[in-house]
């Protein structure tokens, strides 16, 4: 049972993540033109043989369909071919700025949970007080806040107190530094992303507050707080853990605005500059690899749902 | 007899005259919140529409002299560093902001629809097809998708508008899709059926009118979204180009370089964002919690 569901939900993760490649490929060549075009636009003069040749050298004059398959071969081999701004291998530009984006991704994770959780609990145990619509306030303004505005707030108010801009200039030093300069780009994707966390934890205590068994504690003469966080919290965590998936593809929305901002060298940063670029091979690679991260963490997610919740079965 | 009926009519209609205020009063009562956001969304709308007369200076004309000018009684936010009235600019910037807003989210709601109410109808493995699909394209962030597409179709106010609006197609379908699935059970549709009315008519004439509850729940909670993300999209350089003011890219003209000394280029347009969206969120949820009174909390 168990293993006949994993490699079912492993096929489908496969198939999604093709046809997710092709949707990719597609998106990128909807407008004609391309980078040569846009070279020659900005240099401002069109010789048709030289712009014949560059093409090739870039495989743009193979048939589509050729083209395809030649990034996936690639996609599979790790050769992602080559960026047509840098002339460096695809791999080696996007390879280095792996572990800054995910570091500053888990640090804002952390953040969205360490904000999140707690405060829908509180939100959902006050419902309808004066708390609970503050609360509820804060949230909401969380996913109304542009991330742009307030990764610049918090670039502003670091400017007034202390004179410094805290954006990366040089590749920091010790793991202290390192944290330094992650903790603020960190915290302000890690407050929008807690505002998701925040709604679902609420509406999901809500509802397991009114289930029977809670009354029947509550007949019992169990506490308040008893009720609250022994038997209610520990069954509405778990709806809040499917989210994650979700919350992952949230943060990489938040990341790659924020990371502009202060000037971060990670993977969300340079996908911007490639997109503004054009540079199709990077820009594909990049989305590409990100489709690869939300399947593969919506995949792991299911499987620990499945394992947490007894009531789940693995056949459909 | 018919004097009754008469006199009864005339009651009926002064109740109703003080009826409307009457519920409108308790509607801001019960959802409170739903009141400020939608207050907030009129004056967005407000200021969108009567921008040309509410705005203090032209948002495009520029001046030497007021470059960079702190907010004053001249220019109650400032000037940016062409010297154009920032209030003014946010004023027009309205514009921009709900045309994409709106614009995508209507998009994005109509061929949504469409694509829900064939796969919910008709299943099989167009459906089957469709959903898998759908799964693909909800796996990729919003704005990452909202950035491919944008990249790809070239700056203009349309091209944003459908840049936007694909992305939000799968939530649409898909609730629409189940809702479908659910009303095409019922004995109505069935009754149509009987009479041979056609699968067109059915769905557009039975099943379509009941699943608007649900449509505009989704549709005024991407409204939010929708705006947030023209915003950032402008803000990255994608988005909405010159002369049009847009409340991102006021930003992004104005970012780090002058956050040291001209906070207020950087102060006022975000908060225009945020309000905007604040408000429409707000509604949002309201509406939510009046249309389907299952999902409050």
């Amino acid at each position: 049972m168990l293993y006949s569901y994993l490699i079912q939900r492993f096929l489908l993760m496969f198939l999604t993540l093709l046809g997710m490649s092709i949707i990719i490929f597609v998106l990128l060549r909807l407008v004609p033109g391309n980078i040569v075009d846009i070279m020659f636009d900005s240099a401002g003069f069109v010789d048709p043989d030289e712009k014949k040749t560059i093409e090739k050298e870039l495989g743009l004059d193979l048939p589509i369909y050729e083209q395809y398959y030649h990034w996936i071969v690639g996609l599979i081999s790790f050769d992602l071919g080559f960026s047509y701004v840098s002339e460096m291998p695809a791999v080696d530009e996007i390879g280095p700025r792996i572990p800054i984006t995910a570091k500053l991704a888990a640090l804002s994770l952390f953040f969205s949970i360490l904000f999140g959780l707690p405060l829908g609990v509180i939100s959902a145990v006050k419902q309808n007080t004066a708390l609970d619509y503050a609360l509820r306030v804060v949230s909401l303004s969380g996913l109304s806040l542009p991330s742009f505005w307030l990764a610049l707030l918090i670039l502003m108010a670091c400017v007034s107190y202390t004179g410094a801009i805290p954006i990366y200039t040089e590749t920091p030093e010790t793991l202290w530094d390192e944290l330094l300069l992650y903790l603020l780009p960190s915290a302000a994707v890690g407050f929008r992303a807690s505002a998701l966390i925040m709604r679902l934890t609420r509406s999901s205590m809500l509802e397991v507050m009114r289930q029977d068994y809670i009354r029947t504690a509550m007949s019992k003469g169990a506490s308040d707080n008893a009720i609250n966080y022994k038997h209610a919290l520990r069954n509405a965590v778990l709806p809040v853990t499917t989210i994650v998936g979700i919350e992952a593809a949230f943060l990489i929305g938040g990341l790659i605005i924020t990371e502009t901002v202060f000037n971060i060298p990670g993977v969300a940063h340079f996908l911007v500059e490639a997109i503004l670029m054009r540079d199709y091979p990077i820009v594909q690679s990049l989305v590409m690899f990100i489709a690869i991260i939300v399947v593969v963490i919506n995949f792991l997610t299911d499987l620990a749902y499945a394992a947490l919740d007894p009531r789940i079965k693995y056949s459909d | 007899m018919s004097s009754i009926e008469n006199s009864e009519e005339v009651g009926r209609n002064k109740t109703k005259n003080r009826s409307k205020w009457y519920r409108i009063k308790r509607l801001c009562q019960t959802y409170p919140l739903g009141a400020i956001g939608s207050f907030i969304v009129f004056l967005v709308v407000f200021a969108a529409v009567f921008a040309d007369f509410v705005a203090p200076y032209d948002p495009t004309t520029t001046s030497a002299k007021m470059s960079l000018s702190p907010p004053g009684s001249d220019m109650l936010f400032g000037g940016d560093m062409m010297g154009r009235d920032v209030l003014s600019r946010i004023i027009h910037g309205a514009r921009i902001s709900l045309a994409v807003g709106i614009g995508s989210t209507l998009l994005g709601g109509v061929i949504g629809t469409i694509i829900g109410l064939m796969c919910g109808y008709w299943m099989g493995l167009f459906d089957l097809l469709i959903q898998r699909i759908i799964d693909m394209m909800q796996a990729l962030p919003l704005l990452v998708m909202a950035l491919v597409m944008a990249a790809s179709l070239g700056p203009s106010l349309e091209n944003t508008i459908i840049a936007i609006s694909i992305p939000l197609v799968p939530q649409v379908a898909r609730v629409i899709r189940s809702n479908v699935l659910s009303l095409r059970e019922l004995p109505f549709v069935e009754a149509a059926r009987a009479v041979g009315m056609s699968d067109l008519r059915i769905v557009f004439r039975h099943i379509l009118p009941n699943t608007l509850a649900p449509l505009i729940v989704l549709g005024t909670a991407q409204l939010g979204s929708a705006i947030l993300t023209e915003a950032s999209l402008s803000f990255l350089g994608l988005g909405v180009p010159e002369p049009y003011p847009s409340w991102g890219r006021m930003l992004s003209e104005s970012a780090a370089e002058y956050v040291r000394v001209a906070p207020w280029l950087v102060i006022f347009p975000g908060i225009a964002i945020s309000a905007a969206v604040f408000g429409a969120n707000l509604m949002g949820d309201a509406v939510r919690d009046f249309l389907d009174p299952r999902n409050q909390g």
